[in-house]
């Protein structure tokens, strides 16, 4: 209606391409929005700038409805796997979760945001986890670099990798589109995802001997080990592509 | 595994400083400046250090911090004057990813458990400020340097370990600001008695000195401050940009401290680590 009005204003005829510019270039357009669940763990902060950075319209929430109600959740977080799904089953937000995945709508896992998703996690005990992805948490395994042993959580950057091989498509239809293969991202954790079906698996890191898994994707499902909201450039273009991933997806549910 | 290069601003009111043996204070310029300028050039995080705040309370820290972290994508660790869960939940409310706390957590020991408790390990960085003394001993420091705990240090990097400290600066008090190179065997045997990364800070005076750490001193990250500054002012002076207006850097070019710093950029700083065989993320241009 609003544009409507503004256009009549100044008497032009525009066909509807014309017009979705047009009200993308005054803002008028509906953005994506965007739940951050706040469990009380991580810096949620950063995931927000990342988000309005890529033009999305973010809320950081706890509310039941809200996360419902908006167009993709993202499930941040650093700590302690079992803290956070003690919290998370307070909040009563475990139902919550399983839902979204279930309902085709983006569902975004940073970090221990990732982890969360798996079926059951090795720290410190064994924690269900969500069980949105099937697969088990465990610890690095003493990595090693030649003589030198590796801290555990490894913190700092490491290089991103496709899959094996044919693996371009799966990648530039996620949302690790246009990154090159390798291309380094900010890591802080001690545990690795281990899912049971491989074809999740969208990219792979390695910390000393060790391989792991640094990130996931299925269907409307994308997960990272790595922070892009703290990778730079490069990690930005993620929740810019993330932004496109959430629009394509709400559309092919209404 | 890649090592970490982490430009350190110590900043005082909205200026940034750089002293020697954390004494002698001079204005460079604008934090968010050196900032944003290192977050182009390849830094793989950035440390802010309120130079002042243990001594006169709060400042305009959070402030810059706010403007630093809206625009800069990287982590951000800043620290100085920290006493309570409540000032770390503060500081890290206005932007920051993790903190670095030293006096008050050699004072209350408990606030490493509770800070890693409230915001995960990862977030708590502890901050060891060493003087090696006579008798071949380390002794923990607090106030930036200005006061002695009769702790030592190596114990006390054992025990902010098993608090849960997410990761150690260890700065040497002796070489911090000198330009004689780190002191290998304070962060040598840290490193090696703690199961968590070294962060090893104060005393690069030239890029071999970055390298040695790292090979001989076993740091998993090296935070920078003089060598990359006087880089940032030297350039900025050359290409007539008036980024430093504000700033003292008469000294610079009155020699100084200029005869034992020989200053260079992040890029060749992870240059001549990666030609070393040092492993470390390549700057993208």
């Amino acid at each position: 209606m609003l544009n409507a009005v503004v256009l009549g204003a100044e008497g032009l005829t525009l066909n509807a391409l014309e017009a979705f510019a047009f009200s993308k270039i005054m803002g008028l357009e509906q953005k994506p929005k965007v739940a951050i669940v706040d469990y009380g763990m991580g810096n949620l902060f950063s995931v927000r700038q990342a988000c309005e950075h890529a033009g999305l319209d973010v809320s950081i929430t706890s509310a039941r409805e809200e996360i419902l109600n908006a167009d993709a959740v993202i499930l941040p977080g650093i700590g302690a796997f079992g803290d956070a799904m003690a919290t998370l089953s307070r909040l009563d937000l475990v139902g919550v979760l399983r839902d979204v995945a279930a309902s085709g709508k983006a569902l975004i896992g940073v970090c221990l945001g990732l982890q969360l998703l798996m079926t059951e996690s090795f720290e410190f005990g064994r924690h269900k986890g969500l069980g949105i992805i099937e697969g088990q948490v465990v610890p690095f395994d003493n990595p090693k670099e030649g003589a030198r042993k590796l801290k555990v959580p490894q913190v700092g950057w490491n290089s991103v990798h496709r899959v094996g091989n044919g693996q371009e498509e799966a990648w530039e239809n996620s949302p690790l589109a246009k990154l090159r293969d390798g291309e380094f991202m900010y890591f802080v954790h001690s545990y690795i995802v281990q899912p049971e079906d491989k074809r999740v698996v969208l990219s792979v890191s390695r910390y000393g001997q060790i391989e792991f898994c640094s990130s996931i994707h299925s269907q409307n499902i994308f997960a990272c080990q790595f922070h892009p909201e703290r990778s730079g450039r490069e990690g930005l273009k993620i929740y810019r592509n993330l932004a496109s991933h959430i629009e394509r997806l709400t559309s092919m549910r209404s | 595994m890649n090592i970490r290069i982490i430009p350190r601003l110590d900043i005082k009111g909205p200026n940034l400083v750089k002293g020697i043996h954390l004494e002698g204070l001079r204005v460079l310029g604008k934090p968010e400046q050196f900032a944003r300028y290192y977050y182009e050039n390849g830094a793989d995080e950035l440390i802010y250090m309120d130079a002042v705040a243990s001594l006169y309370g709060r400042n305009s820290l959070l402030d810059i911090v706010e403007r630093t972290a809206k625009d800069i994508f990287i982590p951000l660790t800043v620290g100085g004057g920290l006493r309570s869960v409540e000032d770390i939940r503060t500081v890290l409310r206005a932007g920051a990813d993790k903190v670095s706390i030293n006096t008050a957590a050699i004072q209350r020991p408990e606030l490493i458990r509770e800070g890693a408790r409230a915001f995960g390990s990862s977030t708590i960085v502890v901050s060891i400020e060493a003087i090696k003394k006579k008798d071949g001993s380390y002794e923990a420091y607090v106030d930036y340097g200005r006061q002695s705990t009769g702790v030592d240090a190596f114990e006390w990097a054992v025990q902010a370990a098993e608090l849960g400290a997410g990761e150690l600066a260890v700065t040497s008090i002796n070489n911090e600001g000198t330009g004689k190179g780190f002191d290998l065997e304070l962060t040598r045997k840290i490193a090696e008695a703690v199961p968590i990364p070294v962060i090893a800070s104060g005393g690069a005076g030239r890029v071999s000195h970055v390298h040695e750490v790292i090979t001989e001193g076993k740091a998993d990250a090296v935070s920078i401050a003089s060598l990359l500054h006087y880089n940032f002012v030297k350039q900025s002076e050359f290409s007539g940009q008036d980024n430093y207006t504000e700033g003292n850097t008469e000294f610079l070019r009155k020699g100084g401290m200029v005869s034992k710093v020989q200053d260079a950029s992040l890029p060749e700083i992870k240059e001549y680590l990666i030609a070393q065989g040092v492993e470390c993320r390549r700057p993208r241009s």
